[in-house]
């Protein structure tokens, strides 16, 4: 049953364009322009300072945006509701979309790490394996968001919104300008968005010495409050 | 037989639902026997979704009693769900995804499904397995969550509208599926407000208004409670004197012209009463066409009940 849920999911996901572009297409392109195009200055190789802000940006459109309007349209189209009224528990209702979310992260970190490689970039293994704690811890609470904004507005509402964050956090979030480029005060507040706790993380563990435990603290506390919140405010339709 | 075949499959009693000020559903009272079809009968907002979807597990009632195959349905929803089928009203399935895809999902969480090919066969659906849902038309729509409903081999199914948006040819396909169902002992609630619908396949009608049973019984008993309020209905020219009619007819017996060129004659109607309308046609030199004598339909029966006002 949790598979048979997780592969439709996953399936759905895949096949929707809208939602390739913002999950594969759009990240891939920055990966590449940013790499190759001197658009802001970053240190040599630039595909290493762009690996993190990727990784991170593709983490938020699938788990957060993707999720939320997803999440929205299938409230609109009473899909919970015909499957919470099957035999399936509803720990697997959930377990199924979690699935589904960390294999298209699984999918993308993939896609865009084979770009990467072809463009120059040589990690370490010990900041791959970081990498892929962070992106699973990435993916769980930027699920959660997504769950807490889809689960309760109405579609139109939660399309629009989850857009807006996107973009908001792309850009002032840390991913684009990083939180050490910013204003100091600034800064602060930013590496405790998820967005900044997980370009800085990601960066530290492939770049640096390893991610440190600000960047996980922060992923899990945003997980922990958004999943306790979404599980009291998400209605089926 | 034994306790639980005598059981009745959903039991209802002193049901209250209330939201926010407004109550949905005020002290129903409902007994589907075990292997029946029961019609929920109501105009729009009466109460007949909330009192469904207790039934399924999906609201708290605010009070009284709810036994579903002898289940509390929110204490022992994870007990009930396999043994029940759900077709909501409308929806049911991801916008994206294909119709054969939704029905074998579906059926994964089901411990014995039917075979899904077979199933998507006998509701016409098998042209459209690769459509996307929405691009389904709203009839294959309504037949795909039927289908979902029926996948896992239920004990009791509960249809919410299950033939709204259908072209006629598709709600007979699916009145043949409830027929097949009760003859497989299968018991069935679905609620509707075509009284066709209600008099063709229930055993059991239950008409309610503002949340409580106004009337209930089987399809005939209701309609045919006062053998004084049979009818003789005709169709003639408009606006035609019936004064003179009135008067030749025997006490008791009313005319009216109901609608535009559409005369209805309620009371006892015996063959005196039909011949004296006949000869008042014939002296006004109109005929009557598609004069017809017989019981109340369950149309008249609800709308005297629950009142010609739109809502």
């Amino acid at each position: 049953m949790l598979l048979a849920h997780a592969r439709t999911e996953t399936k759905l996901t895949l096949r929707n364009g809208e939602q390739v572009l913002l999950t594969l297409l759009i990240p891939i392109a920055l990966l590449v322009g940013l790499t190759l195009i001197d658009i802001i200055s970053l240190p040599e190789p630039r595909v290493n300072s762009v690996v993190p802000r990727v990784f991170a940006l593709a983490v938020m459109s699938s788990a957060f945006t993707g999720q939320a309007i997803a999440l929205g349209f299938d409230r609109r189209y009473g899909v919970l509701k015909r499957l919470a009224a099957t035999a399936l528990p509803r720990w697997m209702l959930v377990g199924g979309r979690v699935l589904a979310g960390l294999t298209v992260v699984a999918i993308q970190l993939v896609v865009l790490g084979v770009v990467a490689l072809v463009l120059g970039w040589s990690p370490s293994l010990g900041g791959v394996l970081w990498t892929v704690l962070l992106a699973v811890l990435g993916a769980l609470a930027f699920g959660a968001l997504g769950v807490l904004l889809g689960g309760t507005l109405r579609a139109e509402i939660v399309l629009a919104l989850a857009n807006i964050i996107w973009f908001v956090l792309l850009l002032a979030g840390g991913i684009i300008v990083r939180a050490g480029s910013m204003p100091s005060g600034f800064a602060g507040v930013v590496e405790l968005l998820p967005s900044g706790a997980l370009t800085e993380g990601v960066d530290l563990a492939l770049n640096g010495g390893g991610p440190g435990w600000q960047p996980l603290a922060v992923l899990v506390g945003w997980g922990v409050v958004a999943a306790v919140v979404a599980a009291r405010t998400t209605r089926l339709t | 037989m034994s306790a639980s075949e005598t059981r009745p499959a959903v039991e209802v009693s002193g049901l209250v639902k209330r939201y926010g000020s407004t109550t949905a559903v005020d002290g129903l009272e409902l007994r589907l026997a075990q292997g029946k079809v029961l019609a929920l009968l109501g105009p729009n907002g009466a109460g007949k979704t909330t009192t469904v979807e207790v039934c399924e597990g999906f609201l708290r009632p605010d009070a009284g009693r709810v036994r579903v195959l002898g289940l509390d349905p929110r204490a022992e929803g994870d007990k009930l769900r396999p043994r029940i089928g759900v077709m909501p009203q409308g929806g049911g399935a991801y916008p994206g995804v294909r119709a054969g895809e939704m029905l074998k999902l579906v059926a994964s969480c089901a411990a014995n499904p039917l075979d899904t090919d077979w199933l998507l066969d006998v509701l016409g659906l098998t042209n459209a397995l690769r459509t996307p849902y929405k691009r389904l038309s709203g009839g294959q729509q309504q037949r795909l969550s039927l289908a979902c409903a029926l996948v896992g081999r239920p004990e009791l199914v509960f249809l919410d509208e299950p033939t709204s948006g259908m072209d006629p040819q598709a709600r007979r396909l699916v009145w043949d599926m409830i027929c097949a169902l009760r003859g497989d002992g299968v018991s069935v609630l679905l609620t509707t407000h075509l009284m066709e619908e209600a008099e063709t396949l229930a055993d059991h009608v239950v008409i309610v208004d503002h949340g409580r049973v106004v009337a209930e019984g089987s399809p005939t008993q209701l309609t045919t409670e006062d053998p004084d309020t049979q009818q003789l209905r005709f169709k003639a020219r408009p606006g035609l004197d019936t004064s003179l009619l009135t008067a030749a007819l025997p006490e008791g017996c009313h005319v009216a012209e109901a609608a535009l060129g559409t005369y209805i004659v309620t009371g006892r109607v015996d063959p005196q009463v039909v011949s004296t309308v006949t000869a008042w046609c014939a002296q006004q030199g109109v005929l009557a066409e598609e004069l017809h004598v017989g019981r109340r339909s369950l149309e008249d029966v609800f709308l005297e009940l629950t009142g010609r006002e739109l809502r």
